[in-house]
């Protein structure tokens, strides 16, 4: 009897929870500040979970939103594992599980490296890239609209579903899942979309890169028919794509030893400028 | 530009200001920005291809850690307003301006993302008072300052002459606007060395070096190296010692009885074709 009693008393987030958490979770960035970063978003992200289980009571509520205030920085779409953590953490809480603040900012604190050590990788050094590379291409062929289109749509269907179902995962597997974020397939998933990544970087290097040096090295007239030889051509002869490879490899250098990319930018069109100026680029 | 225009345009201009921050429905990607801007201003053509090469250039403008990018958003609405509206620059010229843009986007951004750091500290003291409507109210209204950061720039934009912007760009000497146009050609690969620096490590560059060859060599498409890539992933990932660490200690034959079960989940899957 005592029993039934606390299984109906049981408080329990709802699907229509779950729904309204992964629609907030989409604005997670909106208040990106420098401070805490993510936080505000986190929390907006949270408010839902929060609503249903401390309803009522002002102080708890308080309590809640302060927990989900704190330092949050990972990969945007990982905020859905630790939300969906988060989420049963708080709900064994409100049925009177002694989880306390440290524990539950411990497990995003511990969370949060970890996962943008995953996700960054894997959606902006793979996924996004190689989308987006495959559209831009579409477009520079002459497909028109269709580019931004298959852009749009293969980035949002991966995002969305990623977030859908991390969101499900954290909250069903809880705490469960800190333990497996060591785990091979997660390592295996990053090593895969790495090498995915720096693939399609090292075919666009040369495919994507325009330069020519139209300089005239050597001229020679074989029976009366005179053949050019181009500074352009000799590389072309070492290796086509030799000089955007050289020009990768120094950004590469520069960004290791800490200068902005914005300055490397600019280091560009200086050396556009420079070297159409005295004739070496065309 | 009429009004009609202006308004679609400034509604396109806010919603990139927005999405570049949160970075996630990608709309303020210089392919998607520059192509709606086309569509409000009636040059869808050429919004997409300009959109296609700026793509290339912001390839590597990605939001990691703390650090802040160069601002999509401001680059590819304004130089797109520039090429597909009135001024009717060309495509070469969109991109020069579009670089400035960035780095005076991402100036803005940092002023208004220090900004908000006061906004946060605002919403401590609604959630002390339990006030989850007023969390709300915040968020919603720091990310309508993240749109507007966008969107009056690009209104300032529309109403400045189109004849006033052509002739401020025949006032550069040749040797700059054709320098620029030649780097323009090879800006993108500071965009590839942020996304390589990013993943690189020694288990991963031989791929890089197999993906530059083929590349520079044969004449594959895209589609084709996509497969090759995701190929060699699997076949890595499958092969690396690193991660078959247990199946090596445990009994040869259980390994085996896997892989055999796994080809002929193929080859069902094959016959049923």
């Amino acid at each position: 009897m005592a029993e039934n009693q606390a299984a109906t008393n049981r408080k329990k987030l709802t699907k229509s929870d779950m729904v309204k958490t992964f629609w907030r979770s989409g604005f997670l960035q909106g208040s990106w500040n420098y401070e805490r970063v993510q936080n505000v978003g986190f929390c907006f992200q949270m408010i839902p979970a929060i609503k249903r289980l401390y309803k009522d009571d002002d102080a708890e509520t308080a309590a809640a939103l302060k927990r989900h205030l704190t330092f949050m920085q990972t990969t945007p779409i990982m905020t859905s594992l630790i939300g969906g953590i988060s989420m049963a953490m708080e709900e064994e809480r409100a049925n009177g599980k002694a989880i306390d603040d440290a524990t539950i900012a411990s497990v995003k604190v511990g969370t949060m490296g970890p996962l943008a050590g995953v996700g960054d990788p894997i959606f902006w050094g793979t996924a996004r890239p190689v989308i987006a590379s495959f559209a831009a291409s579409l477009a520079l062929s002459g497909s028109g609209i269709l580019a931004p289109i298959v852009f749009f749509v293969a980035w949002n269907a991966m995002r969305l579903a990623a977030r859908w179902y991390l969101q499900k995962i954290g909250y069903e597997q809880g705490t469960n899942i800190v333990a497996n974020l060591g785990g091979s397939l997660i390592q295996k998933l990053t090593t895969g979309a790495s090498i995915l990544g720096m693939f399609i970087m090292g075919v666009l290097v040369p495919r994507w890169t325009t330069i020519n040096f139209p300089l005239v090295i050597s001229k020679a007239t074989v029976n009366g028919k005179t053949t050019t030889m181009t500074l352009q051509g000799i590389f072309d002869q070492l290796l086509p794509g030799i000089i955007p490879l050289l020009l990768t490899f120094m950004c590469i250098w520069l960004l290791r030893k800490k200068i902005n990319a914005i300055w490397l930018i600019f280091l560009m069109f200086a050396i556009g400028i420079f070297g159409f100026w005295i004739g070496l680029l065309g | 530009m009429s009004a009609i225009s202006v308004i679609l345009l400034l509604i396109v201009a806010f919603l990139a200001g927005v999405d570049v921050v949160l970075d996630e429905w990608e709309l303020a990607q210089p392919l998607i920005a520059c192509t709606l801007v086309g569509l409000a201003l009636g040059d869808v053509q050429s919004g997409v291809l300009l959109g296609g090469q700026l793509q290339l250039i912001a390839i590597g403008w990605m939001n990691i850690g703390s650090a802040i990018p160069p601002d999509a958003a401001l680059a590819s609405i304004v130089s797109a307003v520039l090429v597909c509206g009135p001024a009717n620059l060309s495509v070469s010229n969109g991109i020069a301006i579009a670089i400035p843009l960035a780095i005076a986007g991402q100036v803005l951004n940092i002023f208004v993302r220090s900004l908000i750091v006061l906004m946060a500290h605002v919403v401590d003291s609604r959630a002390a008072k339990a006030d989850i409507k007023g969390i709300d109210g915040i968020h919603y209204l720091d990310m309508v300052i993240q749109g507007l950061r966008i969107a009056i720039p690009t209104y300032i934009v529309t109403i400045v002459s189109p004849q006033a912007v052509q002739s401020a760009l025949n006032a550069i000497p040749e040797v700059i606007t054709k320098g620029l146009s030649i780097a323009g050609g090879f800006v993108v690969v500071v965009g590839f060395a942020m996304v390589i620096n990013m993943m690189a490590n020694n288990e991963v560059w031989p791929f890089f070096f197999i993906g530059f060859v083929l590349a520079a060599i044969t004449k594959l498409n895209l589609i084709a190296f996509g497969i090759l890539g995701l190929c060699l992933a699997l076949i890595y990932v499958k092969l690396s010692p690193r991660f078959n660490a247990q199946t090596a200690v445990v009994s040869g034959a259980t390994g085996d009885e896997e892989s055999n079960s796994g080809a002929d989940d193929i080859d069902r899957a094959l016959d049923e074709l």
